[in-house]
Formats: C-alpha cells, sequence, structure tokens
C-alpha cells in the first residue's frame, strides 16, 4: 500500500470505486461540512474536498477534508498549481499528511479571472503562482513519499503518503494530444485519475482506447467523471461553454421533455428534471463501468449531494466495501 | 521591443499638477514604435498637459524634448544640463528608461507617463502582443517556437490544462491556447514526440532571482578598458 487510503484498497481489490464531491463553504462555519459528509458517508468510498473551485475563496482544502476524516467521510484533498509555490505546497503537504489525509488530487487550477464564472466577485486581480503544473506536482508528490525527498533535495525524515491523482479532461482540445497529456501525468506518478465530466460516452470509449493502447490502464486507475445534470439548462450550459464537455443532443432532448411534462409548474418542473438528471447518471455511470480499463466512477452532484445516495443505490453500486 | 502604453491623462495631470517647470522627455526607441512614448507623443503630451493646466488655471511650464534611446547613458548625457534646468521629468520612456535616468540626474525626480507592459511584436499596425515573457532560460527549441511561459495564462510547461476551447484559453475567447499552438505546430514540423517527455519543475531564478538581474560580459568590460587606457596615454602624451 503507498497509502492506505480506503479508497486505495478499493481500488486494490479489484472493485470498482465510487468518489464523490464535497465543495467547502465560503465561510469559516465547519458545519455545512460536516453536514455534507453526513450525506455523503457509506455512499462513496472518498470525497474530492475541492480547493477554492472556479477560484473563490473557500475554507482550504486540507482544512475542509481534515473537517471531513473527523465527520467519518475519507476526503481527496486537492492541491491547485494556482495559489503556492512549491515551498507551501510541500509545506501543505507535510502538514496534511500530518493530520492524517491520504488522497491528494493534483489539479492546474481555475484562473482567478473566473470568480464562479461572472456568479461573484471573486479575486481577477489576484497574482496567480503557477511554480509548478500538475505534472510537475505529481512528481514532487512521489518523490516526496517515494525517496523521501523534497523537490529540492532536502531529506523528509517521515515522508507524506499519499495516493496521488490528477485529472483529465479526456475530450479536450487538441483531442488527439489529450492521451499523451494522461500519459505524462501517469509517467509523473499519478495512481488514480478523476475525469472531466463525460456525457458523449461514445467519444470517451474512443479516448479510453487510445489510453489503452498506451497501456495506462494498467498503470493507473481511471474513474469516469459523471456530472449530474440538474435541468435542461444546466446540460446546455455545459454543453457551449464548459471546454471538453461536449452534451449529445438526445440527453438535452430528454430533459427538455421532463421539464416540459410539468407545464408551468416550475416547481414541478425542477424536480421532474432532478429525477431525469438521476436517471440520466445512472445511465452514464453503468455505460462508463463497462468500458474497459475504468476502475471506478467520480460522481459530482454539484450543490446537491443528497443525489448521490440514489444514483449509487440504482446503479448497483451500494452497499459500498468495507475494507 | 518593448510595448509601453500612456497612463490614464488624469492620472498623469496628478502626478505633475504641483510642479512649476515641467519637461516631457520622450524616448525614440521601442516606445516610439508603439506610439506611446516617442517625440511625437511626449509633443502631444506636453501640448494636451498645457492645455489642462491653463484650464485648472495653474502656472506650469511645459516642455518637451526627446533622444534617440533613454537605456543608455551616451544618448541623454548632452540633454543632462537642460534636463535639470527642470523640477520635474515626466519621462515617456519606459520603466527602465525611468530608473536609468532617475539614478543619473540627481536630486530632480523622474514620473512615469507610461505603464511599461511586456515584451512584444507588431502583427499588424498598431496592434501588440506579447510574446516572450524574458525568464531568463529559453525553451523555444522544445515548444515549437511559441513560449507557454509567456503565452499560456498559466504558464503550464507540460501542456495545455482542461480549459481549451475552440482553440482558445478558458480565461478568454480572445486570447489563443499557447497548447494549443505548441501542439499544431509540433505536429506540423514533426516534432510532436519531444512534447511526451515531462519537463521537470523549473529553476525560475532565471526569471526573479534576489535583486535585478545582471549579466556581465567580461570580455567587452576588457576591451572597453584597455581603449580607455590607451586614449588616457596618448592624452597624457
Amino acid at each position: 500500500m503507498k497509502s492506505g487510503s480506503n479508497l486505495e484498497k478499493i481500488i486494490a481489490s479489484g472493485q470498482m470505486a465510487v468518489t464523490a464531491e464535497l465543495g467547502p463553504p465560503m465561510s469559516a462555519d465547519p458545519h455545512e461540512i460536516i453536514e455534507k459528509a453526513k450525506v455523503l458517508k457509506g455512499f462513496c468510498d472518498a470525497a474530492n474536498i475541492t480547493d477554492c473551485q472556479t477560484a473563490v475563496v473557500r475554507i482550504s482544502s486540507i482544512a475542509a477534508a481534515y473537517i471531513s476524516q473527523q465527520a467519518g467521510l475519507e476526503p481527496v484533498m486537492q492541491m491547485t498549481c494556482r495559489d503556492r509555490n512549491r515551498i507551501a505546497i510541500q509545506a501543505d503537504l507535510l502538514g496534511a499528511a500530518a493530520l492524517g489525509l491520504k488522497n491528494c488530487l493534483c489539479i492546474a487550477g481555475d484562473h482567478q479571472k473566473f470568480g464562479a464564472a461572472g456568479k461573484l466577485k471573486g479575486h481577477p486581480g489576484a497574482k496567480n503562482v503557477y511554480d509548478v503544473d500538475t505534472c510537475q506536482l505529481v512528481g514532487i508528490l512521489q518523490k516526496m513519499r517515494d525517496q523521501g525527498l523534497q523537490q529540492g533535495g532536502d531529506k523528509i525524515e517521515v515522508p507524506p503518503k499519499f495516493f496521488i491523482g490528477a485529472s483529465w479532461t479526456p475530450m479536450g482540445e487538441p483531442m488527439d494530444f489529450r492521451p499523451y497529456n494522461l500519459k505524462k501525468k501517469v509517467d509523473a506518478g499519478a495512481d488514480f485519475i478523476q475525469t472531466q465530466g463525460i456525457y458523449d460516452m461514445e467519444l470517451f470509449k474512443q479516448q479510453m482506447e487510445k489510453a489503452r493502447n498506451l497501456g495506462l490502464h494498467e498503470r493507473t486507475a481511471i474513474l469516469a467523471g459523471i456530472i449530474v445534470p440538474k435541468s435542461a439548462m444546466m446540460l446546455k450550459y455545459m454543453d457551449s461553454s464548459v471546454a471538453g464537455v461536449t452534451v449529445p443532443k438526445p440527453l438535452i432532448e430528454r430533459m427538455l421533455k421532463a421539464k416540459e411534462a410539468a407545464g408551468d409548474d416550475k416547481k414541478r418542473a425542477k424536480e421532474l428534471q432532478e429525477q431525469e438528471g438521476i436517471k440520466i447518471t445512472v445511465e452514464l455511470v453503468k455505460q462508463a463501468l463497462e468500458i474497459p480499463g475504468i476502475k471506478g466512477v467520480h460522481i459530482q452532484a454539484i450543490e446537491w449531494e443528497s443525489a448521490i445516495e440514489e444514483i449509487v443505490k440504482a446503479a448497483g453500486l451500494y452497499p459500498r466495501p468495507n475494507l | 521591443m518593448i510595448v509601453a502604453q500612456q497612463k490614464p491623462f488624469e492620472e498623469i495631470w496628478e502626478m505633475i499638477k504641483d510642479f512649476k517647470k515641467v519637461l516631457v522627455f520622450g524616448c525614440n526607441t521601442c516606445v516610439a514604435i508603439c506610439h506611446a512614448g516617442g517625440s511625437k507623443e511626449a509633443e502631444i503630451l506636453a501640448s494636451m498637459l498645457k492645455i489642462k493646466a491653463s484650464q485648472e488655471g495653474k502656472e506650469i511650464q511645459i516642455d518637451h524634448a526627446a533622444i534617440e534611446r533613454h537605456c543608455e547613458p551616451e544618448f541623454f548625457e548632452p540633454m543632462m544640463e537642460k534636463a535639470r534646468s527642470y523640477d520635474l521629468i515626466l519621462s515617456t520612456a519606459c520603466g527602465v528608461g525611468v530608473n536609468f535616468l532617475s539614478e543619473r540626474i540627481g536630486n530632480i525626480p523622474v514620473y512615469p507617463a507610461l505603464n511599461t507592459s511586456f515584451y512584444g511584436a507588431v502583427p499588424e499596425p498598431g496592434f501588440f502582443v506579447e510574446l516572450c515573457a524574458g525568464c531568463g532560460s529559453c525553451i523555444l527549441h522544445l515548444t515549437g517556437g511559441i513560449c507557454p511561459v509567456a503565452r499560456c495564462s498559466k504558464s503550464l510547461m507540460n501542456g495545455p490544462c482542461g480549459g481549451t476551447s475552440n482553440g482558445k484559453c478558458e480565461v478568454s475567447d480572445q486570447i489563443d491556447c499557447a497548447w494549443y499552438l505548441i501542439i499544431e505546430r509540433m505536429k506540423k514540423l514533426g516534432t510532436l514526440e519531444k512534447l511526451f517527455e515531462i519537463q521537470p519543475p523549473r529553476d525560475w531564478s532565471t526569471s526573479r532571482d534576489g535583486g535585478p538581474r545582471r549579466i556581465s560580459l567580461e570580455h567587452i568590460r576588457a576591451y572597453e578598458e584597455k581603449e580607455e587606457k590607451s586614449e588616457n596615454k596618448t592624452e597624457a602624451c
């Protein structure tokens, strides 16, 4: 075992892994994390604790991950390259490991201009760091863990033992380079991969075939990312505005149908779309798990953690293994 | 070249309004090419400031001048005496020029009329684009002549992030994704496999180190010293 995390154990056991997502709040109140952790506990093997996603200031991933762990939900802490140089990154990794955290997902981080896609003020005038990129960050974690060395070469008495993750946007542009992008992260030391949200399963199958041809599925655990759709509007937005995400028309039409079935009743339209969203997610999860080389799913129910229970049960992924 | 842009006029006015004798001092190299601070721009700025001063009822003598380059002493030495007769130099040179003149002119303030922006090229008249970050450790041979340090919004070194859309950056559809360009260029050059290698964490000490970066060409300095000595000898004879 590299880290001994629950996620690592489940992947090592050959069972399909399920991860979810928990977004920390924009306040110093820990209760929201505890509540969300309670909702997710038992329905996933670990949950990603986002690191100021969309470049919005929230409780730090490490602190929220610790709170989640205390509440009984195994966290996958996230570390972006946007906000810290290699000194801060490694200091935080040592601290996180000392707190008992065992999974870490390395990501570039949304650019500071994002500010929650314009919904919040954010900090567009912030200075970003990007001292290292994701690939280099993965390499730093591996060097710390396996060689007991800091990036600069100094020895680490007690190395941080992380199960190292990275993200992958299989349908990002240029698509023919994306399998190699994945290979670099695997070469750098990524033990597991969570993909960007996938709606176009056929296209994803093609990218997975390329990844398999490079032998990557045997060297890392690829978890297919599924973002739970809430409404037709959300699917349209994802299709048009989120990089690396394409939503097949039939899925959007299904959601529109669900919405229209409610007539003018807005509350009912919301309910029907949410029901359809869960149905779509379950189908996508099942399809993804059948793709050779896939080792699990990363289900993101953004600000809708309560949906995970129903999805996991309907997809036949409940109860979660207790190792 | 160095690309700069004139500061908002009101900001410049706020800087100079309490001085009595101001020289708007242009530079005819980089900042003239980008229409920000050459002799023409220095003259126009001086005129605008004169109009503003008269509107505000302020008595300020505002003159203008320009020299070829603000970053080498020989160009502004002949102007130094005149410059010292002012109580403010409003420089329309780049930041290098403002620093360099400040160090040499004595107890006269040198204020910047420009915001020095980047090292760039002129793809078409009136349009300037940053292409190099001056990081001090060039890797363009590995990236098809397209710099990810300057041109990728995240200065990524190992390929694109997940934010590429229609060849554009996640930050704006007005910004080309540098990695998209690099990959397409490397495909055309038949050298895509170069990108499969992991680039290790960079040594940024060439980019931002302790204090200003310096380069000393010893052979040139030794030659100049020798020349100076032999000149002195000739004079003594």
